[in-house]
């Protein structure tokens, strides 16, 4: 028998393991509602202008066609608070890509050939989609995403940087990125005579009504959105997407259930991407390594749909000890298509650049790189000056070098060969925020002696559902397998979405109150539940988001060995390891795979990953997997992820951080500073592919 | 939805006849990249005629000592063949170095001979493509081309082949047999596809209706030591940066034989003819090995951003050149 006390951490499996590896697990486009019909979007296919005229007459006469929406009859809508959700609402084209029609059929074969025949003609007009540092429209916002201030200034950065010892002035470039999850942004909605119901695969179905009601003049009562198993969403599906609207819009105006399934080669265009960033990063330090000055500029682009600025200068602010700072972001509005979330943003490419320049910095020094981030440890929070909750990015290093072995390593560049490899290794630290936002929470517990938590968290593949259930066990003080968890819901009780790392710490809150409130209620209860049951509801508002008089993040380091073949150009990863540090690990088994799996994607970021704008049609040329490489098995070869552990009691009742997304930050840079000390030549541009490796080598 | 008719041949005759019988007729075997393009719009046979349960799935070891591979034998039990493994190695090798074990489990010899180029152009409608749609323009020339020609191309057309596959068979001068209106011919691999020049819509040499029916590795290059080797943006399931096939033959120090061909370069495997006769009776060392690839990669007129692939061609050739002719270790 399970015993209690120990629910808490324990690797315990995902409790909808079985039913997604046996296909029983059903998603957003599985639910084939009796009369199900199917939509096809058109994009546009200019980059910039008007629509003139759809001629939808052949579309129309296809055989299984319902129905043909444009700007000309589709509904009107109420403005949406997103402005990329008001599709058909007028002729602007803002990108290429961009809906200007959405056909509805019997089938999804024949709602793709018909949406081949809509013919549409365009006013179009000259086009910009090329980012420059020095671009003439570069402006700086008010504010960058996460409502951070756009720049932040400490002393006078630019003189004490003149006057520095030893200085490092250099750029970077993090090519524009996609989250491309393997399902892809997929919604089927059923507009019945009373009530709206929707599939879709969005990482919180909470905003979903809410947007919808909006949009569509519903009370919230009369719409329940079901997110039961979500396929990935690395961000993209952080908030509604087009889908969930042309889905509901098309539903109402057939009568009929519709599933709206974005094809692979659309998602580029519509669901959001890590916008590029060009870096600036000017360091400064005294001949003992100790930084004078850091700054970090920025460039970046969003669309002329709305702004949208990666906070790429942020993780800057809180990293390293430096009395003069400046850390800037400059936007420029493109006629691209609207960038938005992806894991880590900011942090990502942020601290790709910061972490980089770190090792230029070591570099410069002769210093071994671990020591350079240790002596530049700060005592407090540099931008605020608020005391950290827990910092252990030392311990981190400390306990990486130890595991990778660093002190054996000959900090030479190119120092070591093997046949026709060139072997090196490098290091680069980790730091994401603690988010979290207020949830309400519903415990139960039934007469038979087992408890059922409800709240509209989402499963995103994260293990949600299990670890809810883990901490309920642990706050009730009973066996893991007494608790149920039910979540993917909008009637249970209302939850925010799973992003910014913060779904576990937001839900887990709520359940754990609720439970604390349940176990009190049972305390005072003698026997067993009556018939429904006894329960207890929380609500985090006003706990939750109380503002902290902590600097409160997660920080970790990743060590990474890569081998260079001088004949190719190619990189490969043989070692990479990560030390973190992120509050209480809830889930042992679970946690591991968010960090594995943020470290992959890291790789695939430092090697293998990026989209291009085509300078003459303007849209991203890397449209379907074949072309947008995410890294493969083979490229994955020894990943280790491990933590140290860490009490904070400035969190949550857990104790826990975020883990979601931290394994991505920092590890493109380990990567590149392994390839600089194996080749001797710094690459500054991601993906560090083969033709820009070769052109490296051949100096 | 385009409906298309389907058709399941039982013999290469009725395949042909089948194939001459409907117009827009197309023939299908793995369907790995057809269907991909069916999809896309980009092609519309009106009826598909399955070759799939044609007597072509052996492998049968000729008198003469050639080797004649059935045009449906799958990629992966080419691959895996015990005399394939043997006798031509940069076969096996390339055709593992091809997409992932789920597409060569269903891909076909033949199919991989016929399968298109992968220039993202090509694949979307909305984007001009000579190709595609002869006289519309080309989309890559001035959009995005890393991964595109620097030999053989023309105006019209940048567009490189994919396969890995056809690569080995240029270099180990296999032949590619066909069946048609006009009976059975075979052509070398190394001409089975064609430059561009002003018809890009045409890959190959393959006649409208024509079947192929196998590809014959003959016995002047069985059992010489070969090798391929690809250059890819990942570790594998990604197209050719570049690759080379070789099969090397060398005594007493001299170059006696030689077959190189590169891969991603051009609109069909490059042969390089140029280098392999300056190779001919010449030292098998390196140096000589970078002169004669230097001597062929002359020609490439590299576009703004592929300049990379000669350099990495031209290590990928002198490396496998120079490992093949390293005296064998006993």
């Amino acid at each position: 028998m399970a015993t209690t006390g120990t629910a808490l951490g324990a690797p315990a499996e995902r409790r909808e393991g079985r039913l997604k590896v046996t296909g029983g697990a059903r998603y957003a486009a599985e639910h084939s509602l009796p009369g199900r019909a199917h939509a096809w979007p058109v994009p546009a296919a200019v980059v910039r202008g008007r629509v003139t005229a759809v001629d939808t007459s052949a579309a129309k006469s296809t055989p299984g066609v319902l129905a043909v929406l444009t700007h000309e009859n589709a509904p009107r809508l109420a403005e949406p608070e997103d402005p990329t959700l008001a599709v058909l609402q007028n002729p602007d084209v803002p990108h290429r890509g961009w809906f200007v029609a959405l056909v509805v059929a019997e089938s999804l074969e024949a709602a793709r050939a018909a949406a081949a025949a809509v013919r549409v003609e365009y006013a179009a007009q000259d086009h910009d989609v090329t980012l420059t540092a020095d671009h003439a429209q570069a402006y700086e916002p008010e504010t960058v995403n996460g409502g951070y201030p756009a720049r932040r200034e400490h002393g006078h950065p630019e003189s004490a940087f003149g006057s520095a010892a030893v200085r490092v002035d250099v750029a970077y470039r993090v090519p524009p990125l996609h989250n491309h999850p393997m399902e892809p942004h997929t919604s089927t909605a059923h507009w019945g005579r009373d009530h709206l119901t929707v599939y879709t695969s969005s990482q919180g179905g909470t905003a979903v009504r809410g947007t919808l009601a909006e949009m569509f003049g519903l009370p919230e009562e009369r719409i329940t959105v079901v997110a039961e198993h979500v396929g990935g969403g690395f961000g993209s599906k952080g908030t509604p997407r087009p889908d969930v609207v042309l889905a509901v819009m098309a539903s109402r105006e057939t009568g009929r259930p519709v599933t709206v399934a974005l094809p692979r080669r659309l998602l580029p265009a519509v669901v959001g991407h890590r916008a590029p960033t060009l870096h600036r990063i000017r360091l400064g330090a005294d001949p003992e390594g100790r930084l004078i000055s850091l700054s970090h500029e920025v460039t970046t682009h969003t669309s002329r749909v709305k702004e949208f600025v990666e906070q790429a200068a942020v993780p800057a602010r809180i990293m390293y000890a430096a009395p003069h700072s400046l850390t800037t972001h400059q936007v420029v509005a493109l006629d691209v298509p609207t960038p938005s979330w992806m894991r880590a943003p900011g942090e990502a490419p942020g601290m790709y650049a910061l972490e980089s320049a770190m090792d230029e910095l070591a570099g410069a020094l002769g210093m071994d790189p671990v020591e350079l981030r240790v002596r530049n440890e700060p005592e407090r929070e540099p931008d605020t000056g608020k005391p950290f909750s827990s910092r252990h990015l030392v311990d981190c290093l400390r306990e990486g070098a130890r595991r990778f072995d660093w002190s054996r390593r000959d900090p030479r560049p190119r120092s070591r060969a093997e046949g026709s490899l060139l072997v090196g290794t490098g290091v680069a630290a980790a730091t994401y925020p603690v988010l979290v936002w207020p949830s309400t929470a519903q415990a139960r517990a039934l007469p038979d002696g087992t408890f059922v938590v409800r709240l509209n968290a989402t499963d995103i593949g994260t293990g949600a559902r299990t670890v809810l259930a883990q901490i309920a066990a642990d706050a009730l003080g009973v066996p893991l397998d007494r608790v149920r968890t039910e979540v993917g819901d909008s009637d249970l009780p209302s939850a925010p979405l799973a992003g910014g790392s913060s779904g576990t710490a937001s839900w887990g809150w709520a359940v754990h109150e609720a439970c604390a409130r349940l176990a009190a209620r049972l305390a005072d209860h003698a026997g067993p539940p009556p018939g429904k049951g006894l329960s207890a509801r929380a609500d985090t508002a006003g706990q939750a988001d109380a503002e902290s008089s902590y600097s409160r993040h997660a920080f970790g380091a990743h060590f990474a060995e890569v081998c260079v073949d001088t004949v190719t150009g190619e990189v490969r990863v043989r070692r990479l390891l990560g030390v973190f540090a992120a509050g209480r690990i809830l889930n042992a088994r679970t946690a591991r795979s968010q960090f594995v799996g943020g470290m992959t994607m890291g790789l695939g970021m430092a090697l293998t990953e990026g989209s291009t704008l085509d300078p003459v049609f303007g849209d991203f040329v890397e449209s379907d997997l074949a072309l947008y490489h995410v890294p493969a098995h083979a490229d994955v070869r020894r990943i280790e992820a491990h933590w140290i552990d860490e009490a904070d009691a400035h969190l949550n009742p857990m104790g826990s951080k975020g883990i979601g997304e931290i394994g991505i930050v920092g590890t493109a840079a380990a990567i590149g500073n392994a390839v600089h000390h194996a080749i001797g030549v710094r690459l500054r541009e991601l993906p560090l592919t083969p033709d820009k490796v070769l052109s490296a080598l051949a100096g | 939805m385009k409906p298309f008719g389907y058709v399941r041949a039982g013999s290469v005759e009725e395949a042909a006849e089948a194939f001459a019988a409907h117009r827009g007729a197309r023939y299908l075997a793995g369907g790995t990249n057809l269907v991909d393009l069916m999809k896309l719009g980009v092609e519309r046979p009106a009826v598909l005629v399955d070759v799939t349960r044609l007597p072509l799935d052996g492998v049968e070891e000729l008198p003469d000592g050639s080797l004649r591979v059935g045009a449906t034998v799958r990629n992966s039990d080419l691959a895996a063949h015990p005399v394939v493994r043997d006798r031509y190695p940069a076969l096996s090798q390339a055709l593992l170095a091809g997409a992932s074990g789920q597409l060569r489990n269903a891909a076909t010899t033949g199919g991989n001979l016929l399968q298109r180029t992968r220039c993202p152009y090509f694949q979307d409608l909305s984007k001009p493509c000579n190709k595609r749609e002869p006289g519309s323009g080309c989309g890559a020339r001035e959009g995005v081309h890393r991964d595109h020609a620097v030999l053989g191309y023309s105006e019209q057309c940048i567009a490189t082949n994919p396969s890995d596959m056809a690569v080995a068979l240029a270099a180990l001068d296999a032949r590619v047999e066909l069946y048609g209106e006009g009976g059975a011919r075979s052509v070398p691999a190394a001409e089975f596809h064609r430059l561009p020049g002003d018809h890009p819509e045409r890959d190959t040499e393959i006649r409208p209706g024509e079947l192929i029916t196998g590809v014959v590795l003959p016995a002047a290059t069985a059992g010489l030591p070969s090798a391929y080797r690809k250059a890819r943006d990942r570790a594998s399931f990604a197209f050719a940066l570049a690759s080379v096939a070789v099969a090397l033959r060398v005594a007493d120090g001299t170059v006696a034989q030689a077959g190189i061909a590169f891969g991603a370069l051009a609109h069909r495997p490059w042969r390089a003819v140029r280098a392999e006769r300056a190779l001919l009776g010449g030292p098998a060392t390196p140096d000589a090995f970078a002169r004669a690839v230097d001597l062929e990669l002359a020609e490439a007129r590299p576009l703004r951003d592929n300049a990379y692939k000669v350099p990495l061609a031209r290590n990928l050739a002198v490396d496998v050149l120079t490992r093949l002719a390293a005296p064998a270790r006993t």
